[in-house]
Order: structure tokens, then C-alpha cells, then sequence
């Protein structure tokens, strides 16, 4: 019986298909609503409810109908509309649910505005035997191979296990196959060791056996299914690798080749047996080989007529012929169809004599049917064999690509991906392949006994055709002959990109963009290179050879890359054990690298400027307090820790006292300025570096990088301690009396406790602490160091004992402000690389005694070059116009025709609330000679004018660094 | 001049009568942790283990050094990528030459005034970094497959097991992951300021045991 709304599905008796018939499952194509079973694809059930035809071609918008059962699908693409559309999905990938709503499409689909909240995630695992496929041969290799007691791992792209067993109806030891195929994925499932990937494609093999498979994991399900992962990508690394990925089934060209009705033998074949659903009921079958006649009699059981069986071979292998001649198929070797009739489903085809040279010979025979089944020989699978290193030859047996090497060191390669198309070969070589990986792996474990495979014997030799001739025209005018259907392109097009004096297939390939959709090549691209060896008059397609293989092997959304790499996920991001009160004071925050650190704390009412203002104020005149944990935090220590110090600083830190700290520049080896910071000798092996924020792992590579290639005689250790330390610097000209209640044990004044000292003390809360009178403001200023764990409570305790004087907390932009106003250069914002020292005036932190990394490029005649861009302070002459960072400098009266000299340009400028007008720094030629001069900045059309200064414009006699005098 | 190094862990001890209140990086997640929590077979739990004390050694790769450093810790010098000791305290093996002490702070109480006076005529470092990171335990039948999804190192029982230890990757994060039980069991170590993303990452890649 069939059901009105699935006229073409078989009854049960005639074939049960893998398909629960006690449920229906509704779906929707183009509005229309399509009824199916589970275990159905999509063009399976559009099979069933009697509708073949698809989207038309994406140029010339001729009709098309559903071609195959896999992943070479050319022509039924569809664009998903449930859940976050998708485009150009294949409908004989994709398996009915209910809900499921698609749009055919015509070869262009489209990408969706929307969010896309499925979820994709990654898993990375370790194999010792990954199988590929898993079709008999694969099986095979996953049974004998976890039989070993190795760690298994199984791919293959379908929901079920058995690749086409189920499509077929052999048997194993006398059984149906479908039933060992049970056996052998229970024995799988049930074997702790080995892991069954199914609806997994491998994407990309790649060099040592490294596999990307992208698993799909709820796309079987309604959309509703939830916050579970979609898709999933597999990383997996394996010892040994088995490819059994099969073979692909090529169409045959002839004209309108391309007409709805027209269908792989193999495919019928699977529709037939897996989903019993018949295609047609009046079939043709076009064949170049043995494999399409099993295809006539399936057709003929399921209660089709087969009118005629077309084998371009002139003597096709006689019990064949006899089969099919008494299930009532009429054969007609050596021929071909040549043409067909439809509108749009075929409804007619021409037979012709084929003769040995490939001629068309003999009367037309017109034949009419509703269904043309076509097979123009196999392709074996090896595109993932070649993305690993593999070379392809052509063999002319098998009329395919097949691998140079099947056995290589740590692949092989068996079954169809090798050309063995008959059951008991692929089940001898898949058990040989699987027991050789394990024992190589170390699992030693001798081959299981092939079973008993009846009525299966190895084919006779295929006759390839590429492109039958068209009965009245040349092959440069066979606009017909379709070679890559997706993309519309067709025997003609390969003429004229020979034509146009195109040898190379890479070259036709882009040219007649052939095997560049969906299907990249697995369904056209054998056809193409044939046709293209024909017209080149090759003798093979292997001198024609193949184009390059490249991953993914089928397409994947790119978020399956992505996987929870988005969102707060994206990047980490770090924080300090203060960040807490920083929200709690609402903090404005801004990336540093990797760091949230705050940039302002507004009050209410407040823009960053007037929040900068006050803050610096605070800094310059009562007490101001700021989270510096984020910066890079290095212990150095070993007996050559001064030395080695010596040489990656520009200053000298070996005749550094213990207990004192001291100012340190770093170059490159090009004599550039590499970083810098205050590095403090804690004992005569023993300093603590400090770095930039954001160059602290740069400068730990850095140090590494010299001690183990350069210097691995030094005894010398490099450990980071960047979170060891919640630290806070206190600063202000009542900054003393705020540590003096925090640190009572302390003596703070400026005479026992001096500049660029510290020490270590316990705070009054109990804490040990390491006290450092440091100043990045030029105000007198502590840094307080203590373990991370007390970093909120030293937090807490600064603002509590500064409560009464106002303590107020400062961020990164009014750090900036201070100490661009005492003209200290921010390396990464004053610097660019292309800065030295002396280019900042440094010449003081510069040693002339010592060596130092960077040392001799200093000396070079392009350092020394007296036009070189110094560091200078810039006031513009009109007092509240901000200089935009970035801005050039040049002279007043510089034509303005391009190219304008330029001179300089402005790396940090701010409102000053100290100078009480803008300010900014940048680097200008001979800028050192230049004080005094009035430059032009030119912004927006108009110039700003700017008088250079020396960069230090706040307290240039440092009066302030100790403090307002004790009284 | 102030004695130094009293900042580092077990020297400051004798004075610390703390009233401070020390935090960890992650103790304010206590609670999301335990919603995370998947029972049954496939079930796992996280939480911190904060304040473990970590002291960072580095021991040239000479015989006598190493076992008096270990020694002086009685404890084995650990081999390569193995943990020697117990979850009480350890050695970790991160590098040839780098080694890391992980001990409950009770059990650590002099562990780096030992260690100092092992070292004190050989080259070598000893530096506390207790603050440095916090640690991190993943424990539950399915912790593994957490890791697995995180962590590029095959985690397999025949790979790696009880008092296996590496640096590693975990997402986007450098951590020491260090299997302490069959469960399986471990501990990831991980910097402070990369503590709250480690917990996004692992509590991320859990939450599908706690929908199953």
C-alpha cells in the first residue's frame, strides 16, 4: 500500500527501508508541506511524496532534479529557514524532523542576518587507530583493530554504521549484511576503548595524522532541542589511520544530461533499499560498468519496470546480462543515450550505438521512462588521502584516481577509497589494515577470518565515456553536456577554455569554475578531467591529473571554528584583587592588553575631563591612590643576576644597593627602547624587575630568550611574579601621612626613608608588606606592595586611613596626565619602536662604561644622524585647544603642496589641571635645538600653532618628589 | 636595614597575626560552583582550593642539588611530568630545571627557609608564588571529558593519571594541571588574574552534564 501523501514510498513487504513507518514527521519546502518517516533525508522524502524536481540551475534556470543520495549533491540545495537559516545545505544530507523548513534554492543561497545562538563547541582526543568510514571495509578495521585492546576511534558521516550494506542486499555469512552490520556496531559500542563518531565528516587530514571532524550533533532534531551543542569539532591526533572512505559514483555527460528524472544508479539504489522509496517506475539505466545492473534488478523487484539497460560496453559480462535479461530488462551493449525528452521530467531517452573508437553508431532507439539511472564508473574516495601527503595515479582497471601508496607508514588506505568494489575484498582488507594499525601501534593482534560473502565477485573492467558525442554537433558547441551541474558549466566550456590556450586542469578548473560548488568536485571533477584529456588528446586522465585537494571535505558553518571562543569567552580577561572596588566606585575601565584596569572613577555629573582634572588635582595637592597590580612583575635571581641585569638594562643595576630601587631602560638589539621600569634589589642574588603592564610576558620571553641562547653559563633565573603582588601607589604631598598610618612600624619620613628606597614591614592590619618610594607623578608617592590575597584589604585600608585627607582614586588616563607632565615617556605611546634613549633624552639612564643589549646600534651613523626626532614637550600657543595625538608638526612656513616636510608628530597630549592649559609631548626633528620655535600642526583644514618646549613642564627642579617639609 | 623577604610566606608567618581578610580570586563564585554540580554517572564538580602555598623552584639539573633540595623538603626529586608526594605536598615537575612545591599552608611552614639553605652554595631559585595562582578542583566521572574540551593533551588513563602533572593550555589560559585522583580527580593551577575566565571557560564546558 502506499499513502496518499508518499505515493512513491514501498510497501513494507516489498522493501522495509531503514525507516520507522508508525511516525510521520511533517516538514515544509518551499511552503509546502512534505510528509516522511524518520529516517528519512529531506530527498528522500520529497522522493516519497512524488516530487524529484529541485531549485532550476543558478545561470541558465533550467530545470534539476535531486542526482544523488550524498554529499556530491550538485543541484538539491536547499537554504534551512528554521532555527538560524543556513544556506545551501544538501537535501540528501539533511535528516527530516519535524519542523524542519527549507527554501530550494538556485545554486545561491543566502546569509542570515541573525544571531546565530546555536552553540558549537570543540573536544580534542588521542587515538591509536582512527578508522574513516564506516562501509564494510571500515568496519572491518574498527573490529579487528579494537579487538586488540587499542583505543579505537570510528568516523563516518551517517547517522547508521554500514555505508552501503544499507544500501544494498548482500549477505554475510549467509545472512543479510544489515544483520553482521548490527553485530559489529553493538561489539563497537559495547568496547570502552573505541569511540563511534557517527554524523561526523573529517574535514582535514593533516600531517602527522592530526584530523579535524566536524561532528553534527542535534541537527536530526527539531530546532526547540535546546541550549545542547550543534555541532561539535574534533581535533583528534591518532598513531595510526585507516581510511575506508569509500567511493563516489559519477554521472554520465550526454545532452540535457541535466533534466529532473535523471539519477546516480546509485542513488536509486539507496533510495530503494534504505528509505523504500521508488524513484520512478519506468527506469532507463545508463551504465559504464557492472555495479549499475544490481541497481536494474533492485529497480525490478521493487516492481519497476527496467525498459532498458544501456552499457557503453560492447560485451558486458554475460551472467549479467542473463540476470537482467530474465528479470525483464532488455540490454544494449555498446551504446549510449544521447539525448532526452521532458517537461521538465524526462520522459524519453535516445539510444545509439556506441562504437570502439567512441563514435556514434547504428538507428536511434527511442525509449521512454520516468527515471534514468546513471553510472559513469566510481571515484574512489581520496580526497582526505591526498590532503594528507598521499599521491593519486590513475588506474585504468578501475577507470578512477586511486592511491600511489596504500599502506603507508601509518596509513592505509582499503576498500573502495582504493578500488576494491566487491564485499569480500573490502572485508579482507578492511580486518588486514585494522590488525596491522593495532600491532604497529603495540597492540599486537593477528587479521579475524574474512566471513562467507555470497554472490559477490569482483567486476569486470568499466568503459569510461566522458562525454557522449551529441548526435548533430561538434563537442565545442555540446552546450548541453553538463560537467558540473551546480555551477552549470558544460563540455562546451571546457572547449573554450582550451581555446583559449589553457593546458593545466587548475587552470580550466578556475576558468570554467567547474568543481567549485557545494560538491567541490567529488561529483564533477573526474568528468572534467576526462572530458578536458579527451580535448587535449591525452591518453589518460592521468596525464591530465587531478586539481588539489584542500579541506573542509564538506562545508561546515564557520562558527563550528569559532566554538565558545566568543562572547566573554573570547579573550580572557584579567583583573585585579581590587577590581571589585573599582566597579563598586564605578570605574570607567580600559583594556591594557589582556587587563581591565580603570581609566577614571567619575562622579556623578562628571565626563572623563572634568574626572581627570579632579583626580590630578587630588594627586598634586592632597592624596591619590592607584591600583598598579597589573604591572609585570619578574623575580631575577642567581649569583649572576647583577650581571645579567647589567646587560639587559641601558643603566647599570650591578652596584645597585640592597634596599634600594632604581629606574631601568631596556632596548632592543637595534637600539630601539624595548620596555622599562623600576626594578628593586631585594639581596645580592635577588632582584624584583618590574615591567609595563602590557609588556610583561614579552619581557619574560625576552630574558628567557638571551639566558638560554646566548648566555646559558650564567647562573641566572627568571620567575614571574606578576600576581604575586596586589600593589597600590599612594600619592600626593599627603601621601606620608596616609602610609604612616598604614604601615606604623614604618619610619616615613624623607630623611630614613629616601627616594627610590624600600622596605619591608607589616602593615597595622597585619599584613607584610614591601614599601617602595617610588613616584611615577614627580609627586612624593608610595608603592605598597603585598601578597595578591590582601590586595582588597591594602585597598580597603588606603582609603580608610586616607578618608579624612580625601583619598581619591585615580585611573590610567590621570597617570598619564602626571607623568607626561613630568615628561616620562609611556614606552608603547611616546615610543614606537623606532625610538632609542637618547632620541627621549635619557642619556643619563644610557651607561657609556658598561655593555648592554643594543649597545652597538646605538653607536651606528643613523642613531648619531643629528635630524633624528627627539622628545619634546608641545604647548599650543592658544592654551585650550588639545592637540589630537597623532597629529603631524611642520614648519610655519612649509608649502602645503604634498609632499609636506614633515617633522614631528604628537604622541600624548591632555589638559593640564597643574599648567592649567593643554599640553602635549611628541617627537620632532632636532626637537632638542628646537625650544622656543613655533610649529604647525595641521588639523581639520586649519593649523594649530605649537611652541616646543623640553619635555618636563611641571616642577622641572623635582622640588616635590620629597614632600611638603615636615613640620 | 629592614630584614628583608619577610613578605614571602613562610618568613612572614611569625608576625602575622593578620587581622586582614585575605581573598581568593574566585571566592565569590562558591555558589555558583555547587549549581554546576553534576551528579551520577556522568557528573562533575568544581571548586576552588584557595591559599594552597606554591613556592617555584629552579634546580639545575645536577643530582646532588636536586635530591638535597627534595630532601630538604623530604621529599623525591619528581621525573618528568610527574608529581612527587602527596595532595598535602608535593613537587611538581614543570620544566628539567623548574620544579613547584605545592603544599596545604600547615604543611608548608618552613618549606622555603629549607629549601634556601639546600641551594645556598649551588646556582638555583626558590621564590614563593603562593599568591601567584590559585588552584582549581575538577573532580567527577565526567571531568575529563570537561577537560577534553579545553585542553589539548591527551588526558587518556593510558596518557595521563594519578600524579601526572603538566603546563598546559586550557582555552585561552597557561595552567598546571596535575591529576590527583582516579575519579578521575584534579587540580589546575592557574594565574589569579586568569582565575574568573578559567571558571567561565570550565563552568562552560560543564554545563552539559548538568543538563543530561
Amino acid at each position: 500500500m502506499m499513502s496518499s501523501s508518499n505515493p512513491n514510498r514501498l510497501n513494507a513487504s516489498v522493501r522495509s527501508g531503514r525507516i520507522d513507518r508508525t511516525r510521520v514527521v511533517n516538514c515544509t519546502v518551499d511552503g509546502t508541506t512534505v510528509q516522511g518517516r524518520p529516517g528519512d533525508t529531506l530527498a528522500s522524502a520529497l522522493l516519497a511524496s512524488g516530487t524529484i524536481e529541485v531549485g532550476s540551475s543558478v545561470h541558465r534556470g533550467r530545470p534539476r532534479g535531486i542526482l544523488t543520495a550524498d554529499c556530491t549533491e550538485p543541484n538539491a540545495l536547499v537554504q534551512r529557514l528554521d532555527g538560524c537559516p543556513e544556506p545551501m545545505l544538501a537535501a540528501t544530507e539533511i535528516e527530516l524532523y519535524e519542523g524542519l523548513e527549507a527554501r530550494t534554492l538556485s545554486g545561491v543561497g543566502w546569509l542570515s542576518g541573525e544571531r546565530d545562538t546555536a552553540r558549537y563547541d570543540k573536544k580534542f582526543v588521542h587515538s591509536d587507530v582512527v578508522v574513516v568510514g564506516a562501509g564494510p571495509a571500515g568496519m572491518a578495521a574498527s573490529l579487528a583493530a579494537a579487538r586488540s585492546g587499542a583505543r579505537v576511534i570510528l568516523i563516518d558521516q551517517h547517522r547508521e554504521l554500514g555505508g552501503m550494506l544499507l544500501d544494498g542486499q548482500s549477505h554475510i555469512s549467509g545472512h543479510p549484511a544489515t544483520e553482521w552490520v548490527g553485530r559489529a556496531a553493538r561489539e563497537l559500542a559495547e568496547n570502552q576503548n573505541v569511540r563511534v563518531l557517527t554524523r561526523s565528516a573529517v574535514l582535514g587530514c593533516y600531517d602527522h595524522n592530526y584530523l579535524l571532524v566536524a561532528e553534527r550533533r542535534t541537527d536530526h532534531l527539531p530546532t526547540s532541542s535546546g541550549a545542547a551543542t550543534r555541532q561539535r569539532l574534533w581535533h583528534v591526533r591518532t598513531g595510526q589511520l585507516v581510511l575506508a572512505t569509500g567511493a563516489h559514483e559519477r554521472p554520465l555527460v550526454f545532452a540535457d544530461n541535466d533534466r529532473p528524472g535523471v539519477m546516480l544508479a546509485s542513488a536509486v539504489r539507496s533510495y530503494l533499499n534504505r528509505h523504500a522509496v521508488l524513484p520512478g517506475r519506468n527506469a532507463v539505466v545508463f551504465t559504464t560498468s557492472d555495479s549499475a545492473y544490481t541497481t536494474a534488478l533492485d529497480l525490478l523487484s521493487s516492481g519497476a519496470r527496467v525498459p532498458a539497460i544501456v552499457d557503453t560496453r560492447p560485451d558486458p559480462p554475460a551472467r549479467l546480462v542473463e540476470q537482467a535479461r530474465a528479470a525483464g530488462a532488455q540490454v544494449y551493449p555498446g551504446a549510449a543515450v544521447v539525448a532526452t525528452e521532458g517537461a521538465p521530467r524526462i520522459s524519453a531517452v535516445r539510444i545509439r550505438g556506441l562504437d570502439t573508437g567512441g563514435a556514434l553508431n547504428g538507428s536511434p532507439v527511442d525509449v521512454s521512462c520516468d527515471l534514468l539511472a546513471v553510472c559513469g564508473g566510481w571515484n574512489p574516495a581520496v580526497q582526505l588521502f591526498a590532503q594528507s601527503g598521499g599521491t593519486v595515479r590513475w588506474d585504468p582497471v578501475v577507470a578512477g584516481f586511486v592511491p600511489l601508496n596504500t599502506g603507508g607508514r601509518s596509513t592505509r588506505v582499503v576498500g573502495a577509497a582504493r578500488g576494491t568494489y566487491d564485499l569480500a575484498g573490502c572485508l579482507a582488507q578492511g580486518f588486514a589494515a585494522g590488525a596491522e594499525a593495532a600491532t604497529v601501534a603495540g597492540f599486537r593482534i593477528a587479521p579475524p577470518p574474512v566471513p562467507q560473502v555470497d554472490g559477490d565477485r569482483p567486476g569486470a573492467r568499466p568503459r569510461p565515456v566522458w562525454a557522449v558525442p551529441d548526435e548533430s554537433r561538434p563537442p565545442e558547441a555540446c552546450t548541453d553536456h553538463f560537467v558540473d551541474l551546480q555551477r552549470d558549466a558544460t563540455v562546451a566550456d571546457i572547449h573554450a577554455a582550451t581555446e583559449t590556450g589553457m593546458r593545466s586542469v587548475q587552470h580550466v578548473k578556475r576558468y570554467t569554475t567547474i568543481s567549485t560548488g557545494v560538491e567541490q568536485g567529488k561529483n564533477s571533477g573526474v568528468n572534467a578531467i576526462g572530458v578536458l584529456a579527451e580535448t587535449l588528446a591525452a591518453n589518460s586522465p592521468g596525464e591530465v591529473g587531478t586539481t588539489t585537494f584542500r579541506p573542509p571535505y564538506t562545508p561546515v558553518p564557520i562558527a563550528l571554528f569559532a566554538g565558545r571562543t566568543h562572547g566573554s569567552l573570547y579573550d580572557p580577561v584579567r583583573t585585579t584583587p581590587m577590581h571589585s572596588r573599582h566597579e563598586q566606585a564605578g570605574a570607567v575601565f580600559e583594556d591594557v592588553g589582556q587587563w581591565k584596569r580603570p581609566r577614571y572613577y567619575p562622579r556623578s555629573g562628571e565626563d572623563m575631563h572634568s574626572a581627570v582634572l579632579r583626580e590630578c588635582a587630588a594627586a598634586r595637592t592632597g592624596v591619590a591612590i592607584q591600583d598598579v597590580s597589573t604591572l609585570g612583575r619578574i623575580e631575577v635571581v642567581g649569583s649572576d643576576a647583577p650581571t645579567f641585569l647589567d646587560r639587559v638594562y641601558t643603566n647599570g643595576f650591578a652596584n645597585l644597593p640592597v634596599g634600594r630601587a632604581r629606574y631601568g631602560m631596556m632596548c632592543g638589539a637595534d637600539g630601539m627602547v624595548l620596555d622599562d621600569g623600576v626594578s628593586m634589589r631585594l639581596a645580592e642574588d635577588r632582584y624584583l624587575m618590574s615591567t609595563t603592564t602590557g609588556g610583561a610576558a614579552k619581557v619574560l620571553d625576552w630574558l628567557e630568550e638571551w639566558l638560554q641562547t646566548e648566555w646559558p653559563e650564567l647562573d641566572v633565573y627568571c620567575t614571574s611574579v606578576t600576581e604575586q603582588w596586589a600593589a597600590v601607589a599612594v600619592v600626593g604631598p599627603d601621601s606620608r601621612t596616609v602610609v604612616g598610618r598604614l604601615a606604623p612600624d614604618l619610619d616615613v619620613s624623607a630623611e630614613s626613608f629616601g627616594f627610590m628606597r624600600f622596605r619591608e614591614t607589616v602593615l597595622g592590619n597585619g599584613t607584610p608588606a614591601r614599601v617602595a618610594r617610588v613616584s611615577f607623578s614627580g609627586e612624593l608617592a608610595f608603592e605598597i606592595n603585598v601578597a595578591g590575597w590582601y590586595g582588597r584589604a591594602l585597598w580597603d585600608a588606603a582609603m580608610a586611613a586616607g578618608a579624612d585627607l580625601d583619598i581619591t582614586p585615580y585611573g590610567t588616563e590621570t597617570m598619564h596626565v602626571l607623568r607626561a607632565e613630568k615628561g616620562f615617556v609611556i614606552v608603547g605611546q611616546d615610543t614606537d619602536g623606532t625610538v632609542t634613549p637618547l632620541d627621549l633624552g635619557m642619556d643619563w639612564a644610557v651607561s657609556r662604561r658598561k655593555d648592554f643589549i643594543g649597545k652597538r646600534s646605538l653607536s651606528r651613523p643613523e642613531m648619531l644622524r643629528e635630524d633624528r626626532k627627539q622628545l619634546v614637550g608641545l604647548l599650543p600657543v592658544d592654551t585650550d585647544t588639545l592637540l589630537p595625538e597623532g597629529a603631524h608638526l611642520v614648519e610655519p612656513d612649509a608649502s602645503r603642496r604634498p609632499p609636506v616636510p614633515m617633522l614631528g608628530h604628537v604622541t600624548s597630549s591632555y589638559h593640564s589641571a597643574a599648567l592649567g592649559r593643554t599640553f602635549a609631548l611628541g617627537l620632532v626633528s632636532r626637537g632638542q635645538e628646537r625650544v622656543g620655535e613655533v610649529l604647525r600642526s595641521p588639523v581639520d583644514g586649519s593649523d594649530i600653532e605649537v611652541e616646543i618646549t623640553t619635555p618636563v613642564l611641571y616642577d622641572p627642579e623635582g622640588v616635590r618628589r620629597d614632600g611638603p617639609a615636615q613640620g | 636595614m629592614t630584614v628583608l623577604h619577610r613578605v614571602e610566606t613562610d618568613l612572614a608567618e611569625a608576625d602575622t597575626a593578620t587581622a586582614a581578610p585575605r581573598h581568593s580570586p574566585l571566592e565569590h563564585r562558591g555558589a555558583e560552583f555547587e549549581r554546576a554540580t553534576a551528579l551520577g554517572p556522568r557528573g562533575v564538580r568544581l571548586r576552588e582550593e584557595p591559599f594552597l602555598t606554591q613556592l617555584n623552584l629552579r634546580v639545575p639539573p645536577d643530582d646532588a642539588v636536586s635530591e638535597a633540595v627534595a630532601e630538604a623538603l623530604d621529599l623525591t626529586p619528581p621525573a618528568a611530568n610527574k608529581v612527587s608526594g602527596d595532595e598535602g605536598r608535593a613537587l611538581l615537575w614543570l620544566g628539567p630545571d623548574e620544579w613547584l612545591l605545592v603544599a596545604e599552608e600547615e604543611r608548608a611552614r618552613g618549606a622555603l627557609r629549607a629549601v634556601r639553605s639546600a641551594q645556598q652554595d649551588a646556582s638555583g631559585s626558590s621564590v614563593d608564588v603562593s599568591a601567584n595562582r590559585t588552584t582549581l578542583r575538577l573532580a567527577g566521572p565526567a571531568a575529563r571529558e570537561v577537560l577534553e574540551k579545553v585542553c589539548s593533551l591527551d588526558l587518556h588513563p593510558r596518557a595521563f593519571s594519578v600524579g601526572d602533572c603538566a603546563q598546559t593550555l586550557l582555552g585561552r589560559t597557561v595552567a598546571v594541571l596535575w591529576q590527583v585522583g582516579p575519579d578521575p580527580e584534579y587540580r589546575v593551577l592557574v594565574r589569579c588574574s586568569f582565575a574568573e575566565y578559567l571558571a567561565d571557560l570550565l563552568l562552560d564546558a560543564m554545563a552539559e552534564f548538568l543538563e543530561g
